[in-house]
């Protein structure tokens, strides 16, 4: 294919990732130094009903001669990130009590960052781990068993997270089942959704409902191809089962292990759907979600844009900073096939 | 030899049949639950023992409830479903002989089974079997059959989809999934049949970039872009919410279909320009007719994206415009009595039913994507 077709077949998409990507991205970073409002004024109503009349305090934006919202847009420099990361109470946290985790906590963006974190990279073993069983166990099955299964295996991972997340929260609400077992099992009253921990259980638990479905896929294709005469010759050679496993099957799988551990990492750290579904957002933070929150409309109807570009750029060092191992090994491998 | 080798222990597929059971049971439970709280009045649907949600004494007591006859006939549909199901490719021939077109009688396909699905559970198992039911209450001996046994109801669904207007945000999701899909893999195919068939370093730098845009947090586009949106009147429109998805989906369009492209041999292609085709005609006609399975399971994944979609769809639409998903939400933090959450809970499985759906007609496609994207990327 000459260079001229290939920029013709490939130029839409192209557009479309500049536009879309490259773009938002520069403008995200443009704008995580400046501080974007409506202005807003403070207007006396009165307001009558039947009951008699009462003066509201409104925040109305104020309008420009052509009726548009008019805007303050002024260049602040480290502003938001300082307004975000908060280094001088974090400097004063620490001096007063030492290196307490709980206190650090109560910064939001630690509080975000420690619990992204730890989601992302406590599910991942136990993805892993389930995945390769589920996928072993499976492999063993009778034949006529083996679709039924995988159809089963798959609803988890294809169901929409945040339907998927309340699901699971309406066992564990108030009235929900499996509250209601554990009452009976253990003779006292169990709120689930009272506790940060039970809480982060709860997500993790689903995460890993969620996930281990993709990495089975994956594993039960592969073990597909792994070679018979090797395990046959490594049988006779006197290797048991486990031995068997742990020096020809799992290197044979170990590029998809790589594959399903860099995807794993993308889509665990994007967490946000499962603290909506959850309604956790009393006492869980993900960075995401905080990008989320600073967008939405606040009660006096402005959105925090600078803030949220501050933490968008803060969310993409964390998650370069966590992918740049696994790209390089990618990117070795893409460099030998080509040459 | 070979048998003794791959042959498991008594003890061995005792721990593997009951993994395969417990893990059946998690992954189902929680779906299945839902559909189970869904169709009983909330007494029921938050009654302490699992037995009284399952059988649901006063959604029997207050409503009635499914009888033998009714559970007979919806086993019988359910095999109907499955039987014709089984024998899809049958039919994709013979409708094909008939119309010669692929994406007519692909079509046609599916909407037969749409109107079997109708035909099974709007018709046979509600008008036919409730005349039964009628016609056997009055036989002596035969009367036990028409007695409900299993509460049932379909109020909270009456209520989701025509009271609270649920098909409004579900013709907006029609309308944004449609969108996603088409657009992305008209723009997917064409990139990715191009990546597969170049060696430069221009693609390989492009693939690389998509890898990277791939990770990036769905906010961080939102961010760029809502500002810009809202001051040029884009803010609540369909048409932004589909075109940050397409952007957001091409990454992983592009690097899923090029590794469909690569199965083909590019032997093909030359053999096509040899006969006088230009790239363009190579691409369309030799090439893209090869290339359906590739284009559905790619379809399949963009749909699963733009139908599961809650960030950008929260972010950039509201009201009137609002998808499901989003909508399910709101929905939830209105609610005050029990009624309420289990009409969000039908409203949840109503969002769910589709996705069951697609599993079992798509789950072939669906397992090669998976592994078509790592086994070659």
């Amino acid at each position: 294919m000459n260079k001229k077709t290939f920029l013709i077949f490939t130029m839409p998409s192209f557009i479309m990732m500049v536009f879309f990507i490259a773009i938002p991205l520069f403008l995200v970073f443009f704008q995580s130094f400046h501080f974007k409002q409506d202005i807003l004024e403070i207007v006396e109503r009165e307001k009558c009903d039947p009951f008699g009349c009462k003066t509201e305090i409104l925040k109305v934006p104020v309008l420009d001669e052509k009726g548009n919202r008019s805007k303050i847009n002024i260049w602040v420099g480290w502003e938001n990130y300082k307004n975000i990361l908060k280094f001088v109470d974090l400097n004063s946290i620490i001096q007063n009590n030492g290196y307490s985790w709980s206190a650090i906590q109560s910064i939001d963006f630690y509080k975000a960052l420690r619990f992204t974190l730890t989601f992302t990279f406590i599910t991942l073993p136990f993805v892993l781990i389930f995945g390769l069983c589920l996928a072993l166990c499976v492999n063993n099955l009778v034949n006529r068993l083996k679709g039924p299964v995988i159809f089963i295996t798959l609803l988890p991972f294809i169901i929409t997270p945040v339907i998927g997340s309340l699901s699971i929260k309406w066992l564990f609400i108030g009235d929900g089942i499996i509250t209601s077992f554990l009452e009976y099992i253990l003779e006292k009253d169990i709120s689930v959704f009272a506790k940060a921990w039970s809480i982060e259980l709860l997500v993790l638990f689903y995460k890993i409902w969620h996930t281990t479905p993709f990495a089975f896929v994956i594993f039960y294709a592969a073990l597909q191809t792994v070679d018979k005469d090797r395990i046959e010759a490594a049988f006779v050679d006197g290797a048991n089962r486990f031995q068997r496993l742990r020096y020809i099957v799992i290197p044979h799988i170990m590029p998809l292990i790589v594959f399903v551990t860099l995807i794993h990492l993308m889509d665990a750290y994007r967490v946000f759907d499962e603290i909506v579904g959850f309604s956790a957002e009393g006492f869980l933070n993900s960075l995401q979600w905080m990008t989320y929150d600073f967008l939405r409309l606040d009660d006096s109807g402005s959105r925090y844009i600078g803030r949220a570009s501050a933490t968008s750029m803060l969310t993409m060092i964390g998650i370069v900073i966590i992918l740049i191992p696994v790209l390089r090994r990618v990117f070795k491998e893409q460099k030998e096939k080509r040459n | 030899m070979e048998s003794k080798l791959f042959n498991l222990s008594l003890t061995l597929k005792v721990i593997v049949g009951i993994s395969i059971m417990l893990w059946t049971f998690i992954a189902l439970f929680p779906l299945l639950w839902v559909l189970i709280m869904s169709i009983k009045l909330p007494v029921d649907s938050f009654a302490a023992n699992p037995l009284n949600v399952i059988i649901g004494p006063n959604t029997l007591k207050q409503v009635g409830g499914l009888s033998f006859i009714n559970l007979m006939f919806l086993c019988l549909s359910i095999y109907i479903y499955f039987k014709f199901f089984k024998s899809r490719e049958n039919y994709f021939l013979k409708i094909n002989n008939l119309t010669n077109n692929k994406l007519i009688s692909f079509l046609l396909l599916i909407l037969i089974f749409i109107a079997l699905f109708l035909a099974l559970f709007l018709f046979l198992n509600t008008h036919i079997a409730n005349f039964l039911n009628n016609f056997f209450e009055y036989v002596p001996f035969l009367k036990i059959l028409s007695k409900p046994l299993i509460g049932f109801t379909t109020k909270h669904f009456i209520a989701v989809w025509a009271e609270n207007e649920f098909y409004k945000q579900f013709l907006n999701t029609a309308f944004v999934t449609l969108g996603v899909v088409t657009i992305s893999l008209t723009v997917g195919t064409l990139a990715g049949y191009a990546l597969s068939r170049s060696n430069t370093m221009i693609a390989f730098w492009l693939l690389v970039a998509a890898l990277v845009f791939r990770a990036l947090p769905h906010s961080v586009l939102v961010t760029g872009y809502l500002e810009l949106f809202i001051d040029y009147g884009l803010y609540g429109k369909k048409i932004a919410v589909i075109i940050l998805l397409v952007a957001i989906n091409q990454p992983f369009t592009i690097w899923m279909l090029r590794s469909f492209f690569m199965n083909i041999p590019q032997d093909l292609d030359d053999a096509a320009q040899i006969d006088g085709c230009n790239s363009f005609q190579a691409f369309w006609m030799i090439i893209m007719p090869l290339m359906w399975p590739g284009v559905i399971t790619t379809g399949l994944f963009s749909f699963l994206l733009a139908y599961n979609d809650y960030l950008v769809c929260a972010l950039l639409l509201d009201g009137q415009s609002q998808t499901m998903v989003p909508a399910i939400m709101q929905y939830f933090n209105m609610e005050t009595t029990m009624t309420d959450l289990v009409e969000s809970i039908a409203a949840a499985a109503s969002i769910t039913l589709p996705l069951f759906i697609l599993v079992m007609f798509f789950q072939k496609q669906i397992v090669s994507g998976l592994t078509q994207g790592s086994v070659k990327g």
